[in-house]
């Protein structure tokens, strides 16, 4: 209990902190790209010390939502912007300006002495929805299969649920991990398990699956050919002026904001 | 001269009033914030699919606020844990207590207590990569992380609360009781069996409640080593998310005001609830069983 107060405590004081902010450059949106944002952030803020930025996470669609309503300047976004929101944003004469800033990109993973190399993103869907429930049933050897997934607020998991189980539901059954590097630890230990990361989290202990046949590395991703990815994006009010304009050019160099993608376990676009 | 000296007294029985009302306020308004972020939940879902509904998909499109999984995971874990630790812990105090002689106690006792200073993150870790895959290989199960492996840790953790506690309650018998017992001709094994346990029954009841109100409030460990399956298990050794654990992994992502952030805060409301209403047994087993002198027994 003490530590589930601790928790609610800090959670707390976060979101009043966020709020107090008197910041001049509001950033908003998905917990995806906020990994990115974090680090672009602290970067640009010491390199422009005059610049206070408050960052803030509360998903893609609130992101869209405050860029719409005019209270962020910038909205991460892990989609592209809704018909429905541009006409929304366009009756308040807002003009939603979409910058992608890098890619995401998911790989299937299992344990290294697995036999199976390749799946189709169908039997991923069947796996983990309950369906599969024996390496032995899409070719692999007599194993109960593992599920290993991610907490449903995960950005991972939100990718995944959508370009792999295309909105049904994963199973209750699946085990939930609250981070890539737990799933990285369960998997390399474990026979028995399938599980899914983002692609900057692969190292030699566990084994990266195909998927339909195509490897998920960064040349598969920027081409479009890898199934499971997509790009990130962020949205400014109008074309960016300003601090704005200068935080989305330092997201952008490559020298710059791009190192922060790569760093945060995503496909940086060049 | 008397005068300054009332004053004193005063101002310092203030300045500590002062105090006590600090911790005890921001407790309660702890409370209240719980409360206050935990019932809008119950405008979407009505309090009985909250607590028996069976999935807990709070992001997805419709999305089902169901926490009877997680609920009985904590449950679980936690009963299954005193089983493993209310014997080893309640033994092992009346072996610090009872038998051992002063030299052994005197290393043993601090070791014990020494448990409880383990950071729980740190068993989390070593349940995870030792116990882990040690369970795997001797049960043949497709994965250590679940229920068993939980308990095993939480029961690491809540042994030398029983055990310090437990002691205390032991050392506290009055001698004239034990002597009396000897005296009749029991031996050293009968003494503790028939007269020195059942006089500190209550000091050891509190014991073993408050183990296990620790063991239902721990997040790390479960977070770490239960698996995290939100469906019952249908054996020992199934992954299970308790709720702490769900609380943690998800509240930094949910969105502020949004339903499931309401129902991470109404998960916690449960939690206190369980952890109040273990307090008040402990409370009330320590007031009801109280051994006053040596008459009562």
């Amino acid at each position: 209990m003490k530590k589930a107060i601790i928790i609610f405590l800090i959670g707390a004081g976060l979101f009043i902190t966020n709020v107090a902010f008197g910041a001049n450059l509001v950033i908003k949106g998905s917990t995806t790209v906020l990994p990115i944002a974090q680090k672009a952030v602290e970067a640009f803020m010491s390199q422009h010390p005059d610049v206070k930025i408050s960052l803030s996470g509360g998903g893609s669609g609130n992101g869209i939502k405050a860029i719409i309503d005019g209270t962020t300047d910038i909205a991460n976004a892990s989609r592209f912007i809704k018909g429905k929101e541009v006409k929304l944003a366009h009756e308040k004469g807002v003009y939603p300006v979409p910058f992608a800033v890098a890619y995401d990109s998911i790989i299937p993973v299992v344990h290294r002495s697995n036999k199976i190399s390749n799946l189709t993103l169908g039997q991923l869907k069947d796996i983990y929805n309950g369906k599969i429930k024996n390496f032995n049933e899409i070719g692999g050897r007599n194993l109960e299969i593992v599920i290993i997934s991610r907490d449903t607020s995960s950005g991972t998991y939100e990718t995944w649920s959508k370009k792999v189980m295309k909105k049904e539901r994963v199973t209750p059954r699946a085990q939930v991990m609250a981070s890539n590097g737990s799933i990285v630890q369960a998997v390399s230990n474990n026979k028995h398990a399938i599980g899914y990361i983002g692609i900057g989290y692969l190292n030699d202990n566990i084994k990266p699956l195909r998927v339909n046949g195509i490897e998920g590395n960064e040349a598969t991703t920027l081409n479009g050919t890898f199934p499971i990815s997509r790009p990130l994006f962020m949205f400014t009010k109008g074309w960016p002026k300003g601090d704005t304009l200068n935080f989305i050019n330092f997201m952008l160099n490559p020298e710059k904001g791009q190192k922060y993608v790569k760093e945060s376990g995503y496909v940086r676009l060049y | 001269m008397p005068m300054k000296r009332e004053i004193t007294e005063k101002l310092i029985q203030k300045l500590f009033m002062l105090i006590a009302m600090a911790s005890i306020t921001v407790l309660f308004l702890i409370m209240i914030f719980i409360f206050k972020e935990g019932f809008p939940i119950f405008k979407t879902v009505s309090i009985n699919e909250f607590i028996f509904g069976h999935y807990w998909y709070p992001t997805s499109e419709p999305p089902d606020f169901g926490i009877f999984t997680l609920i009985a995971a904590s449950v679980l874990v936690t009963v299954l844990s005193a089983v493993l630790s209310i014997p080893l812990g309640v033994m092992t105090a009346v072996y610090l207590a009872e038998i051992a002689t002063k030299k052994v106690s005197e290393i043993a006792k601090p070791v014990v207590e020494l448990l409880a200073a383990l950071p729980s993150v740190v068993i989390g870790f070593f349940g995870m990569v030792v116990v882990a895959p040690f369970l795997q290989e001797v049960f043949k199960i497709p994965t250590g992380l679940n229920l068993f492996n939980a308990a095993l840790m939480l029961a690491f953790m809540s042994i030398p609360t029983i055990c310090s506690i437990s002691e205390d309650a032991l050392y506290s018998v009055p001698v004239a009781l034990k002597e009396a017992s000897m005296a009749l001709g029991a031996t050293h094994l009968e003494t503790i069996l028939r007269v020195i346990l059942p006089a500190s029954i209550s000091g050891i009841s509190t014991a073993v409640i408050l183990g296990m109100s620790r063991a239902i409030g721990e997040t790390m460990v479960v977070l770490m080593v239960a698996g995290g399956a939100a469906a019952l298990p249908e054996s020992i050794f199934d992954p299970v998310r308790p709720m702490p654990a769900s609380i943690a992994s998800e509240i930094a992502e949910a969105p502020v005001g949004g339903e499931h952030y309401f129902a991470l805060f109404a998960i916690g409301i449960v939690l206190f609830i369980f952890t109040l209403f273990f307090n008040v047994v402990a409370d009330h087993i320590a007031y009801k069983y109280k051994q006053i002198g040596e008459a009562s027994l």
